[in-house]
């Protein structure tokens, strides 16, 4: 039995250690806001914070996870979490929408770090996460919204 | 050119309209009454739940006791923020106010009609439609309002929920709990309807939030994935090494059986043939399913296909474009023999694209349950009435016992026009007796894909002696998505040699006046054999004007002629390029006054820096009966060392006609524009062994954040019919950046994706 927490719960998961935490998060706790987009890292639908730091759980084995704190889109409650959100629904942000509680995880790692990011460290914290409808130009827009600065 | 389009419209307007309402609510639908049932019964069923065998109405909107709208959407929300724009439209003419206004995406039951999101129609098809509908019931409203009001109906106003009169007003709720709205309107009292000029329009043109926008914010929006049932079990697919004529020859799961959660692997026998050597493993979890999925050993006889690689495609293109006896005639104006054979000289240019994906990011999956003698199927679709038939014969059940309930798409692009990945979890769960739930892995999804077509375009213009194009042959092999998937929507050659594909074809029979202009239209078999074509967003129209609009660059040179002068020339709107109303008043003047439009905006002609230039294409949208008339002008830059090229900005000027919501139009707008430079650019297949090869993000790379241009995109003010939006932007993109490089280098590419 593998322990965590999960948006400020305690939670206890049975599967192999191996299983990745995607599928433990979506079909184990029924949260389905994170998304399996590629399962190899490279798109960031499944992105997650794994104590803070913005991790992609497709890739990420529970049994790495013991004993850690996880945040998902549904708990994410930060101010700049809030403020992304909010900016998101601002500047119209989602098409389709599969891949933006990912892009909103990855944005809040960013901002908790960096809270007035140029455009480029914007680009450099956002090109691994893959919009397929590519929203690129709001997604960029947003995140300088939600940073209080105007979009250059 | 026989279109889609068209024959949907036909399709509902040989429906009868019924516009009713009755009971607690205004109910305004569109339904049949058959024999043996009275208008009045009809009205009476409606207002009950909207269903009956003998009244089978489909609900367009209801208005409740406490004044909230309810606008049904039959059409896919895959990120064009349909159901918000439709219900703008029904909404605006209604008088209602926003606030109140809702929408529910409904499943598949007959009642809906013909159900279809796709080509770029669904504004198109309904505008009319949804505008006289609302009309209708504000006309309920307003009558009924009035005499609550002890006003002359005529001295009425309607807006915000509220019927005004004399000083004073009822609110919408207060009327249909107090007022006599029982009402019906014919179709030809509904066809009558006059709807509001322009001018007095709210809703249709303003800014307004989509409605699907939170939910898409937070994490909360649900996808065919997100969808479970008590009880279900889950299906990974085990895909075999060829789309056509595979056999599985043995199954050895031995090594999946100490794997926990691993249930068992099925064999699948689909009569329907869309699954040919197919079997899924079954298991309690997803992970255990991927798990098992990659113990399991299948021995498969490959079919025929299974050494085909891209260069045999593109090769069979171009063996097929070079054979005059090949294809059928979609255009064939004047006499391109005559014009070749007076001509001073000949240009002919080959062009060529490659496979590409959807890449939809969420994955294939479907989700079913057998209930009470009917099939329930979750998943979310583009088209429902499509794929229904099929999964009637592959379940040897009756269609009208398959429910398909909808959800959001996590990307559609056309891959959801074609509902496949329903029927391995369908055949699995009748097996079993439980619902199965099947999840696509990337690399699968990608196998499994109704990828865009390779194709080969061969173009020979005819010059006089002074330099001018007298005429234009064009001949284009792909592989047909309409052919495999929807054979029936094909129309007859102009030859009478047969039918085309007009999805494969589109594009071809552009707005340019030729007065000798020939188009042969030619199916790659070899491509139809070894995989399923599909429709990938602009479908022909995006390789097809790639080699029209390049290829008019080079005419342009060849003649000396700047490219967009020498475009000019040609959009006189005489003779069959004139337009007509409702879809192409203006013709090709409105294409015209669009590139001049851009050609004003990007500053075309100025000096850039060495290395660097803007490149012209024009394109006409999807259809030539839903003509989006675009201008593209894109600045590239290009590194003479590395070759690398970098598209610095592109501006676009679109006329779509009118534009319904113009947030989710520009969201729409530069979503396509980037799939264009995606196309051009980043994203190519390559068929290996019979399979695509490039099945993840490590090997099929679409456009990300750091490749992202400027873009300046602007709607051309209009009030004319509304056309296709979410498709046509992509178009001009890919030749606009071709011509470009071509302005910075002198090198011609010919080949999408550019290489150069």
């Amino acid at each position: 039995m593998i322990e965590f927490e999960v948006n400020g719960q305690a939670v206890t998961s049975e599967s192999e250690a191996d299983t990745p935490l995607l599928w433990v998060i979506r079909d184990e706790l029924k949260l389905k806001g994170t998304k399996f987009g590629c399962g190899i890292a490279m798109c960031g639908a499944c992105t997650v914070h794994i104590d803070g730091v913005a991790t992609r759980s497709c890739v990420t084995n529970v049994g790495t996870v013991a004993g850690k704190s996880i945040t998902t889109i549904e708990g994410l409650d930060s101010a700049e979490g809030n403020a992304l959100k909010q900016a998101w629904v601002a500047e119209q942000v989602p098409q389709c929408g599969y891949c933006q509680s990912g892009q909103i995880m990855q944005a809040a790692g960013l901002l908790a770090n960096t809270p007035s990011p140029t455009d480029q460290q914007i680009t450099d914290a956002m090109n691994g996460n893959l919009c397929r409808c590519m929203s690129y130009t709001r997604i960029h827009k947003a995140i300088k919204t939600a940073a209080g600065g105007e979009e250059a | 050119m026989a279109m889609r389009a068209k024959d949907l419209q036909g399709n509902i307007t040989r429906r009868s309209f019924l516009a009713t309402s009755a009971g607690a609510g205004l109910v305004m639908g569109l339904g049949v009454v058959l024999p043996g049932c009275s208008r009045e019964e009809a009205v009476e069923e409606m207002a009950i739940d909207g269903a009956s065998l003998s009244f089978s109405p489909s609900v367009w909107f209801e208005v409740d006791g406490n004044g909230k709208v309810l606008v049904n959407i039959a059409k896919a929300e895959m990120g064009q923020h349909v159901g918000t724009a439709l219900a703008r439209v029904v909404a605006d003419e209604l008088g209602a106010n926003w606030d109140d206004v809702s929408i529910d995406h409904v499943d598949s039951d007959p009642k809906w009609g013909y159900m279809v999101t796709g080509g770029s129609w669904s504004v198109f098809t309904t505008f009319t439609m949804l505008s006289q509908a609302g009309a209708a019931g504000r006309t309920i409203l307003r009558d009924a309002g009035a005499a609550l009001l002890g006003a002359n109906a005529e001295d009425a106003i309607v807006e915000n929920g509220m019927v005004s009169a004399g000083g004073e007003s009822v609110s919408f709720a207060d009327i249909v709990r107090k007022g006599d709205i029982s009402r019906t309107f014919t179709e030809e009292e509904l066809g009558a309807m006059p709807v509001k000029p322009a001018a007095e329009r709210t809703m249709i043109g303003k800014p307004a939030r989509a409605l699907d926008v939170e939910a898409k914010s937070g994490g909360g929006a649900v996808y065919g994935l997100d969808v479970e049932l008590d009880g279900m079990v889950f299906a990974h697919p085990l895909i075999p090494p060829t789309r056509y004529g595979s056999t599985i020859r043995s199954i050895d799961d031995t090594a999946a059986k100490d794997i926990r959660g691993y249930i068992q692997t099925l064999a699948l026998e689909d009569p329907s043939e869309v699954l040919q050597g197919w079997a899924v493993v079954i298991a309690e979890d997803y992970p255990a399913a991927m798990r098992a999925a990659a113990a399991v050993v299948v021995d498969w006889e490959a079919g025929p296909t299974a050494d085909v690689n891209e260069a045999d495609l593109i090769e069979e293109g171009n063996r097929l474009v070079s054979d005059k006896s090949s294809g059928v005639l979609a255009v064939d104006d004047g006499d391109v023999a005559a014009a070749r054979e007076s001509a001073a000289s000949m240009h002919s240019a080959t062009y060529t694209t490659s496979t590409a994906l959807h890449f939809t990011l969420e994955p294939a999956n479907a989700l079913v349950e057998f209930r009470d003698g009917k099939c329930h199927i979750h998943s979310g679709n583009q088209w429902q009435s499509l794929i229904l038939p099929t999964l009637a014969t592959a379940l040897q059940m009756e269609e009208t016992d398959i429910v398909i309930h909808q959800y959001y798409l996590g990307g559609g692009f056309g891959r959801r026009l074609w509902g496949d990945p329903m029927i391995p979890a369908a055949l699995a769960a009748k097996e079993l007796g439980k619902p199965v739930k099947i999840v696509f892995q990337r690399a699968d999804d990608s196998r499994f894909d109704c990828c865009r077509s390779a194709s080969v375009a061969q173009l020979d213009a005819s010059f006089d002696a002074d330099g001018n194009v007298t005429g234009i042959e064009h001949a284009m092999a792909a592989g047909w998505p309409t052919l495999a998937m929807a054979p029936g929507f094909m129309p007859d050659a102009v030859d009478g040699n047969g039918k085309y594909d007009p999805f494969a074809t589109s594009g071809s029979d552009h707005w340019y006046t030729l007065a000798n202009h020939r188009v042969r239209s030619i199916n790659n078999d070899l491509a139809q054999r070894t995989f399923l074509p599909g429709w990938l967003r602009a479908v022909g129209t995006g390789w097809i004007t790639w080699g029209v609009e390049s290829f008019m660059d080079e005419l342009a040179l060849i003649s000396g002629k700047d490219p967009i002068e020498f475009r000019l020339a040609m959009l006189d709107a005489s003779g069959k390029n004139a337009g007509s109303a409702p879809n192409s008043v203006g013709g090709a003047k409105r294409l015209a006054a669009a590139i001049e439009d851009v050609r004003d905006r990007s500053g075309w002609g100025r000096v850039l820096p060495e290395n660097e230039a803007l490149g012209f294409a024009a394109c006409c949208g999807q259809e030539r009966n839903m003509p989006t008339w675009i201008g593209c002008v894109a600045h590239v830059a290009v590194d003479p060392e590395t070759d690398k090229v970098t598209v610095k900005k592109i501006w676009q000027s679109i006329d779509c006609g009118t534009v319904v919501h113009p947030e989710g139009a520009m969201a729409q707008a530069e979503g396509a524009t980037l799939w264009g430079v995606s196309l051009a650019l980043h994203e190519g297949a390559n068929f290996a062994n019979g399979e695509v090869a490039e099945r993840n993000l490590d090997a099929y790379t679409p456009l990300r954040m750091a490749d992202v241009p400027e873009l300046d995109l602007k709607f051309m003010e209009s009030t004319e019919h509304p056309t296709g939006l979410g498709e046509p932007p992509l178009i001009a993109v890919q030749p606009a950046i071709g011509n470009a490089i071509f302005a910075a280098t002198g090198k011609r590419v010919r080949d999408l994706p550019i290489k150069l």
